[in-house]
């Protein structure tokens, strides 16, 4: 796999040691991810994000700084708590992943960078991808697409695969249940299928929210105005993150859906984005 | 599966085994009364083999179409009392413990007591062997350091391969006579005994046929009774299979089953071999009748279907002979670790996958039973969909078939001198240990406990359990200047331990030489009618003694602390640790917390512990791989616990990784127990930095949950990670898809969960069977999951 070597500004203007040493907050590294993309991967996720999906399984990711969080919610003596997130440099990241390389070669697989939002730590990402590409590793980077272009313009070349996520089409919607407007989103992703990258649409389904017929048909209209992007994935929701919500002392909005999601929910939007001519995955969210 | 195969495989299930004295009661009168003293111990014992399946009771089972039985029913257990004679004692424990009992009735005993055991008492092979060996031996095994595998059953673990599909018993007493004839009593001095050891081939050959003869006129006499036309038929036609087999050369896909099954319960009742007996590559040796018959039209598909199952239900109801003490300890399971080899290469090397391979992986789902095990050899030649299949079998949470890398077996086995194409038709049996199959006697001679090694090194050769002096001084440890110290002495004080199991395998193989031979199984391997040698003697083409090491991921993670938390990192010194461990941590919970948590540990592909683990093995292979053995052939390693681990670690205080007194050791190559936090990848990559090619096998268990298999995208992922552990000459590797609040909901109600199987350690066995510390242990592996 031979790419052009076409650096970001970042990376040209410093030496390889010194971009070896920039340094990102991550929150975790995890081995086997098998739901993030083609082949066995290793998921890097970054902390921080812009948005406050009411459904976020890494509700640990959203906050960018460290944090330390009580083991058992309500611990008043606060013996037993944990560290949320770590420092660390691109070249500490990089040999946990050459680690894998095996395992990437054996599979066709990669290193998946998620979150959180990686867009937000865009210096430790380019990083990250330029080593990757050095080293002949697949890179996907699942994004909430909220970030300005010119940042996923400065990465473009070093991703073979992005991870979109798309909640909803209406704006107000979309800003009630995430908190932010979506048309950066939308026009991010125009802008990326225009320059025909590689992109899986993923779908969080969640009943009577971005479930509803009218949400769905709206996005499979959207995708379909799109000229390179065929992938979906859907997510079907869970609520394993309960109690990560308590521990983080973040109100968990979700409580009132119940799980599991109805499987005929689940099969009709399948069928609903199969039949316009979509190659569907229903998949796990990466948590 | 049909109705016949249905009741036979319930009755197989529902027959609880029991001791029956048939055996060594035909013995004790064989010995007591024939006049046989001026016959040589080898006729002697082809003679007593011969008395045996001349008098014992023929069983045939309503519906059955293979036949024989070790004992007068299914699952009545002989025992072997010139290997181990079993106390009355003894025997009321066999019959009241909680685990793995044989029902011993009121007349059993009394035959035993009054009969058996005088006669015996004084003559049997384990008081011979513990009589010969010196204090040095005595006391490591009685520390624990080591165990011994032939003090009570017979060396064994050897694999049947293609000689039976191409000759009868009548040919091989042909060969037999011509080699006699041969014999040049002029130049070879040995002539004599070759010629004693031939006639006793010959007399154990006759002495199936005959066996085999009894059943065909038994077979005949019930077709005279039965009424139901189609079974009537079936029984003639049985009955001509056992007039034909093991006679003359199979014809048929029935007569070779049969055949096989014949040499099998034959080599059983000679004696008690470790790991019984098994056919290894069964598709390969049945594919040709299997090709030939349905050609001919005289097999359907179903009918061979139905036939492997009824062979399977002949497995299930042998269980292992009953074992007591260490032995009992070391292998707690009724399984007696035949283990169905299926797919891998031909002899020259091809795709050995055929259709009867995935037919047999069919009978495998059907039955689910624990006997005989199975499993798939994988070369990078075999196509992904054998992986598959394998694995949809094991996401039904049985532990079977488990998972072998062929091309590593391959190389383990050139390595050790064998030619490529013996190699190509060997595999893997017992757990996971490699052979070279009809040509091999490789002998497991006994688990090694590298973990108590430690132990008594850092206690300068003293055992801290009982106060007394088991090794060498090999210098007070709070003298350690550097790791480099402790880790020299930790090596003097192994090549000793070594060195005391050595002299003592070589003085029980003489025994088992020179007083047990075992005529009819050298007429199975290859080259000991050539040889006019025995197997247990030295006759097979290759001859191996294993002395399998257990506890690698707990020596490697205690040394791994030391290294770290007291040289490196200076966070604790030698003696504060001792002091820790001899409290069994009482009252150090943040020094424990450190070892536990914050200290480097194998199975995370971290090179920090790994480099240790690597140089532990460089050690253990230097001082045993390619010593010599008594019968000119050579030591060797292999790795793994069967249920050892669990005893080992009973008899070990707490060690430096932080793991407390009595609790078990790690299992197998596997990390310790929760100590792998870096998901499948980093424990493969731990595990694929041992060097599996210089070792005849290791086992590698994980524990997934059934989510991860839950699809098609799951289990095609799962083949990559399999086949990313084989590129690293990984040897083995098994998993247990089960959660552990499965394994939980199975201890709090066991009559629930009675069904539940669960992979141990290179086999699987009924999770409620288990001793309540093993069922602690598996629940404690990590468990995998993706999210």
């Amino acid at each position: 796999m031979k790419k052009k070597n076409n650096l970001p500004s970042l990376i040209e203007k410093k030496t390889e040691s010194e971009y070896a040493n920039v340094k990102g907050i991550i929150f975790d590294i995890k081995r086997y991810a098998i739901h993030d993309g083609p082949g066995i991967r290793s998921t890097v996720f970054f902390k921080g994000c812009p948005l406050r999906c009411w459904w976020c399984h890494n509700p640990e990711g959203l906050r960018p700084e460290i944090e330390k969080i009580l083991i058992e919610p309500g611990d008043k003596s606060g013996q037993q708590y944990r560290i949320i997130g770590e420092e660390k440099t691109v070249k500490s990241v990089m040999d946990e992943i050459t680690g894998e390389v095996l395992f990437f070669d054996e599979s066709g697989g990669g290193v998946t960078f998620s979150g959180g939002e990686p867009l937000m730590q865009p210096d430790f990402l380019k990083a990250l991808l330029f080593f990757c590409q050095k080293s002949g590793i697949h890179t996907a980077v699942d994004t909430s697409g909220y970030a300005p272009y010119d940042i996923i313009e400065s990465i473009i070349d070093m991703v073979d695969l992005f991870l979109y996520d798309l909640k909803f089409l209406d704006p107000e919607l979309h800003a009630k249940y995430t908190g932010m407007d979506n048309r950066l989103i939308i026009s991010n992703l125009k802008k990326l299928d225009g320059r025909a990258k590689k992109i899986i649409i993923r779908f969080p389904i969640i009943p009577e929210i971005t479930g509803s017929k009218k949400n769905v048909e709206q996005i499979s209209q959207f995708i379909a105005s799109l000229h390179h992007t065929r992938d979906i994935d859907l997510l079907p929701y869970h609520q394993f993150a309960q109690k990560k919500y308590q521990r983080l002392n973040i109100i968990n909005r979700m409580k009132a859906i119940p799980e599991p999601l109805p499987p005929q929910l689940l099969e009709e939007i399948k069928h609903h984005f199969e039949s316009r001519g979509f190659r569907v995955n229903h998949g796990e969210s990466n948590e | 599966m049909n109705k016949r195969i249905e009741s036979l495989r319930q009755q197989s299930l529902e027959s609880s085994p029991s001791l029956s004295a048939e055996r060594a009661e035909l013995l004790t009168d064989f010995y007591r009364n024939g006049k046989i003293d001026h016959f040589s111990i080898p006729i002697q014992r082809a003679m007593a083999f011969n008395y045996i399946l001349k008098h014992k009771q023929i069983c045939i089972n309503e519906g059955e179409l293979i036949v024989g039985e070790r004992g007068p029913a299914p699952k009545a257990t002989p025992t072997y009392p010139e290997i181990c004679i079993h106390s009355d004692k003894e025997l009321d424990i066999l019959h009241s413990r909680e685990k793995i009992p044989f029902q011993v009735d009121f007349k059993t005993r009394k035959i035993y007591k009054e009969n058996i055991i005088p006669f015996w008492k004084g003559r049997s092979i384990r008081e011979k062997i513990f009589s010969e060996m010196d204090e040095a031996w005595k006391s490591a095994y009685h520390a624990g350091v080591f165990t011994e595998f032939q003090e009570q059953r017979a060396p064994g673990h050897t694999v049947l391969g293609k000689k039976i599909y191409k000759k009868g018993f009548n040919d091989l007493k042909e060969e037999i006579g011509a080699c006699i004839e041969n014999l040049d009593f002029e130049d070879d001095l040995l002539a004599f005994d070759k010629r004693e050891e031939l006639r006793a081939m010959g007399i154990s050959a006759d002495a199936l046929i005959r066996f085999a003869k009894r059943h065909a006129s038994e077979l005949l006499r019930l077709s005279g009774m039965e009424t139901d036309r189609l079974r009537k038929k079936e029984l003639e036609q049985m009955s001509e299979i056992c007039n034909r087999v093991p006679a003359e050369a199979p014809r048929s896909f029935w007569e070779a089953l049969q055949y096989y099954w014949f040499v099998h319960v034959g080599v059983i009742t000679e004696l008690n071999p470790w790991d019984s007996f098994n056919p290894g590559r069964l598709d390969q040796h049945l594919y040709p009748f299997y090709l030939e018959d349905t050609k001919k039209g005289v097999l359907t598909r179903e009918r061979a279907r139905e036939l492997l199952q009824a062979f399977w239900v002949k497995f299930n109801n042998h269980p292992a002979p009953p074992k007591v003490g260490v032995t009992a300890r070391e292998s707690n399971t009724y399984t007696d670790f035949c283990l169905i080899n299926l797919g891998g290469l031909t002899w020259d090397g091809s795709d050995a996958v055929n259709e009867l391979t995935y037919l047999i992986l069919d009978v495998v789902q059907e039955m689910r039973i624990l006997q005989p095990s199975s499993m798939i050899q994988v070369s990078k030649k075999n196509p992904d969909l054998l992986i598959k299949r394998a694995l949809e079998i094991i996401k039904t949470g049985f532990g079977q078939p488990s998972i072998f890398n062929t091309d590593a077996i391959i190389q383990e086995l050139v390595r050790q001198g064998k030619s490529v194409q013996d190699a190509r038709n060997g595999g893997a049996s017992g757990c996971v240990e490699s052979g070279a199959f009809g040509h091999e006697a490789y002998i497991l001679t006994g688990y090694f406990n590298l973990p108590k090694v430690l132990e008594i090194t850092l206690n300068n050769g003293i055992d801290p359990r009982s106060g007394e002096k088991v090794g060498i001084e090999t210098g007070n440890p709070e003298s350690f200047a550097i790791f480099n110290d402790l880790f020299a002495a930790f090596k003097r004080q192994l090549s000793y331990f070594i060195d005391v199991k050595i002299k003592g395998n070589r003085i029980i193989e003489r025994l088992y030489s020179k007083y047990m031979p075992v005529p009819f199984l050298s007429l199975l391997i290859d080259d000991c009618i050539e040889k006019g040698c025995d197997y247990n003697a030295g006759g097979a083409r290759y001859n191996t003694l294993y002395i399998q090491g257990v506890g690698l991921g707990s020596v490697t993670d205690s040394l791994a602390s030391l290294k770290y938390n007291v040289f490196d990192r200076k966070r604790v010194t030698l003696k504060e640790m001792l002091k820790a461990l001899k409290k069994n941590f009482e009252g150090c919970k943040k020094l424990r917390h450190w070892l536990i948590h914050e200290t480097p540990k194998y199975g995370n592909d971290d090179d920090y512990a790994d480099d240790i683990m690597k140089s532990i093995f460089e050690a253990y292979y230097q001082f045993v791989d390619g010593r010599p053995t008594t019968k000119n052939g050579h030591f060797r390693i292999n790795l793994l616990p069967t249920t050892v681990h669990v005893y080992f670690g009973s008899v070990i205080n707490a060690l430096p990784d932080g793991r407390k007194a009595g609790e078990p050791l790690s299992e197998g190559i596997s990390p310790v127990q929760g100590a792998d936090l870096k998901g499948p990848p980093g424990v493969m990559k731990s595990a694929g930095k041992i060097d599996h090619i210089r070792t005849g096998g290791t086992l590698l268990n994980m524990k997934f949950t059934p989510q991860l298999l839950s699809d098609e995208k799951g289990i095609g992922k799962l083949i990559r990670l399999i086949r990313s552990y084989f590129r690293m000459d990984g040897h083995h590797v098994q998993f247990n898809v089960v959660t552990a609040a499965t394994l939980k909901a199975a201890q709090k109600n066991p009559g629930k969960y009675r069904n539940l199987i669960i992979r141990v350690a290179g086999y699987s066995d009924y999770f409620v069977d288990l001793s309540t510390e093993l069922q602690a242990e598996i629940i404690k592996r990590t468990e995998h999951r993706d999210f």
